[in-house]
């Protein structure tokens, strides 16, 4: 593994706050109704990110997720005024305008989606790395799921086939406890989710969801092991997500204290009190590193509110590659 | 012209253009080892090898959404089916994700596909496995769907499916694997989107498409000895719909019919009676007439299920019908 560093750790800071930060201005827009929709938001499970980028080879290796998928394509080099802007549903957005808060997409930087159906991106996943097994590369795909999708059937297909195969993927259980109000423990007779996969024999284990070394270490296992022909590893990340499963959830199937319970091993504050104590950084330059991020988190807003919304001809010029698909005719 | 088999004929498209092109391959249940379960894949693992023709377990869900996945990175998959009612346990992966990724992804990521299988009734094998489901996958946009009738249509459609760079739905029939025609050794390709006229005839259009259209020919066969003429035009492909061949053949015969084995309720006959009554109005000489299965699951004993399926008998009726004879 890239030896975890003085700079790892300003990085892990920097991106972390800037992905809180952008969820946060997304909640606030969205209550002035900019931004519609569904709105899940990420914030609290930011190592289990934070932790997987340091393993990966960017520009490589692919990643899918469901719909709790704003910042990742930001961590993987996408532009955060270009996502900002999905959501606002405007003509520089990641996909134009079309996918919105669900679906953010970046061929580019390998980010596939931006998934609304739980549990429907996991086959995907296991096919893109089926994909690259097919053409001869030796890319990873990072497959993303809650805990909610665990119970899907579209998890155990895709994880036979993947053993069956010996596909170049890390399935990546992230989970937050909750499947919208539902706790785990409602959802199945244990608790533990990484032990479906050993009814395939995956390598199969827990990981603490918080820190982003405990992460990052889990991530390069799997992702080595996937690389070298090893085949499929299966982690389940244990975090938490301090917000509602989405903008219009009152919370009522949990309690306070338990939020403030997990605050305490918030995964920012556990890099920045490292941080402190091995003094990587004075004040002075983590008050700059705040600014930078609160600097950027505006140019984003900025960005999208100037930003044109799409011309209507893009409604049906994303459908097909035929240029000249006969759509029927529609309003007088 | 050499005769060949409708298996034979899908064979020979999937072949050919997997010769010509590394990043096609096939998945499905039982299209290697066993040579399919219709033997419409009969010798392509010998020639292909394990990479490109694939065996799975019976999981739709998962080899679909594999299949769909593989398309981000490159490959050109054929997804068999060993009948399309069997894809409803993995729909989800047709409607949500093979027909929305490009769209949803504002046009990053198209989905070159074929969805291939048999479709509708097969013999007494009742409820579940008598399914048409054209009308829902070609309510929704994304896809593309073709249903040819015989081995040389589909030949060469399939070959412009496995070209085509959007997700294609390709249906056949058990009832057709076994049937024979003509189909020339040379390539040739047929476009997605054209209706043909198999029939000319000026008294009355018959619309119709897959293996049901047979029941037409044999009308049309005792309606000429009676002294009337019958159009038949074989859409093909059901989305996109040729709507100009069948107005231009209403506006010529002044009379339709429909038949299409589906269920009646909101099909592909509904949307092309809407079609015509909206752009030809003026030249229908009678109400169209739909001629579709009974709005029931199908069932098993063949004195009912013969009560279910449309036949020639129904055509002839409906034709007559139109010509108010």
């Amino acid at each position: 593994m890239k030896k975890i560093t003085k700079q790892t750790y300003l990085k892990w800071y920097e991106d972390m706050l800037l992905w809180r930060k952008f969820e946060d201005k997304l909640a606030a827009v969205y209550i002035q109704q900019k931004v519609r929709g569904f709105l899940h938001l990420y914030n609290g499970q930011e190592a289990v990110l934070a932790g997987a980028l340091h393993a990966m080879e960017l520009g490589k290796d692919r990643m899918i997720t469901a719909y709790r998928n704003h910042v990742q394509p930001i961590g993987m080099g996408v532009d955060p005024r270009r996502v900002m802007a999905e959501l606002y549903g405007k003509a520089t957005g990641t996909s134009h305008g079309l996918g919105g808060s669900m679906h953010i997409f970046s061929k580019e930087k390998r980010f596939h989606g931006g998934h609304g159906i739980v549990g429907g991106q996991i086959p995907l996943g296991a096919g893109m790395a089926f994909g690259d097994k097919y053409n001869n590369s030796d890319a990873v795909t990072l497959c993303y799921f809650g805990d909610g999708a665990a119970r899907q059937g579209s998890l155990h297909e895709s994880f036979n086939l993947a053993m069956l195969w010996n596909l170049p993927v890390v399935f990546i259980c992230e989970n937050n406890g909750y499947a919208m109000g539902t706790s785990v423990a409602r959802t199945a007779n244990h608790e533990d989710i990484w032990k479906l996969g050993l009814g395939y024999e995956m390598p199969s284990e827990p990981c603490d969801g918080m820190d982003p070394v405990a992460v990052a270490k889990a991530m390069d296992k799997a992702i080595s092991r996937a690389r070298k022909g090893g085949g499929p590893t299966f982690l389940e990340m244990k975090t938490y997500r301090y917000r509602g499963h989405s903008m219009s959830d009152a919370q009522k199937y949990r309690t306070k204290d338990e939020v403030e319970e997990y605050k305490k091993i918030d995964p920012i504050t556990q890099v920045l009190d490292v941080i402190k104590s091995k003094k990587y950084a004075t004040q002075k330059q983590i008050d700059e590193i705040d600014a930078r991020v609160k600097a950027l988190v505006k140019e984003c807003e900025q960005f999208a509110e100037d930003s044109p919304f799409p011309e209507k001809e893009l409604m049906y010029d994303a459908v097909y590659e035929q240029k000249d698909y006969p759509f029927i005719p529609h309003k007088l | 012209m050499r005769t060949i088999q409708f298996r034979e004929a899908i064979a020979e498209a999937m072949s050919e253009e997997m010769r010509k092109d590394e990043r096609i391959y096939l998945m499905g249940e039982e299209v290697a080892e066993y040579n399919g379960a219709y033997k419409a894949s009969k010798g392509m693992l010998d020639e292909f090898g394990e990479k490109r023709v694939i065996d799975t377990p019976i999981a739709e869900l998962g080899f679909a959404g594999v299949a769909v996945g593989s398309t981000m990175t490159g490959c050109r998959p054929i997804v068999e089916y060993m009948t399309f009612n069997f894809c409803l346990v993995g729909i989800d992966q047709i409607i949500n994700n093979a027909a929305k990724i490009r769209q949803m992804s504002g046009g990053q990521f198209p989905c070159p596909i074929v969805f291939r299988g048999p479709t509708a009734s097969a013999g007494q094998l009742a409820a579940t496995h008598s399914q048409a489901f054209e009308n829902w996958f070609a309510n929704t946009p994304g896809l593309k769907v073709i249903v040819p009738s015989n081995p040389y249509d589909a030949k060469g459609l399939l070959k412009a499916a496995i070209r085509d760079d959007d997700p294609v739905i390709f249906m056949e029939s058990e009832q057709m694997y076994g049937d024979k025609g003509e189909v020339p050794e040379e390539e040739y390709v047929l476009p997605i989107g054209v209706a043909e006229i198999k029939r000319e005839g000026k008294d009355v259009t018959i619309v119709s498409f897959g293996k049901i259209i047979k029941e037409a020919y044999k009308a049309a066969d005792e309606l000429t000895e009676e002294g009337i003429s019958c159009e038949i035009i074989d859409l093909r492909t059901v989305r996109p719909l040729d709507q100009k061949t069948i107005l231009d053949s209403v506006k010529k015969t002044n009379r339709l019919v429909i038949l299409e084995e589906a269920w009646p309720f909101g099909n592909i006959s509904t949307e092309i009676t809407y079609q015509v009554q909206s752009q030809a109005f003026d030249y229908l000489d009678a109400p169209v007439e739909k001629i579709n299965t009974a709005d029931t699951p199908a069932p098993y004993s063949p004195t009912l299920l013969a009560e279910w399926l449309p036949n020639k008998d129904d055509v002839i009726k409906a034709v007559k019908k139109v010509l108010y004879k």
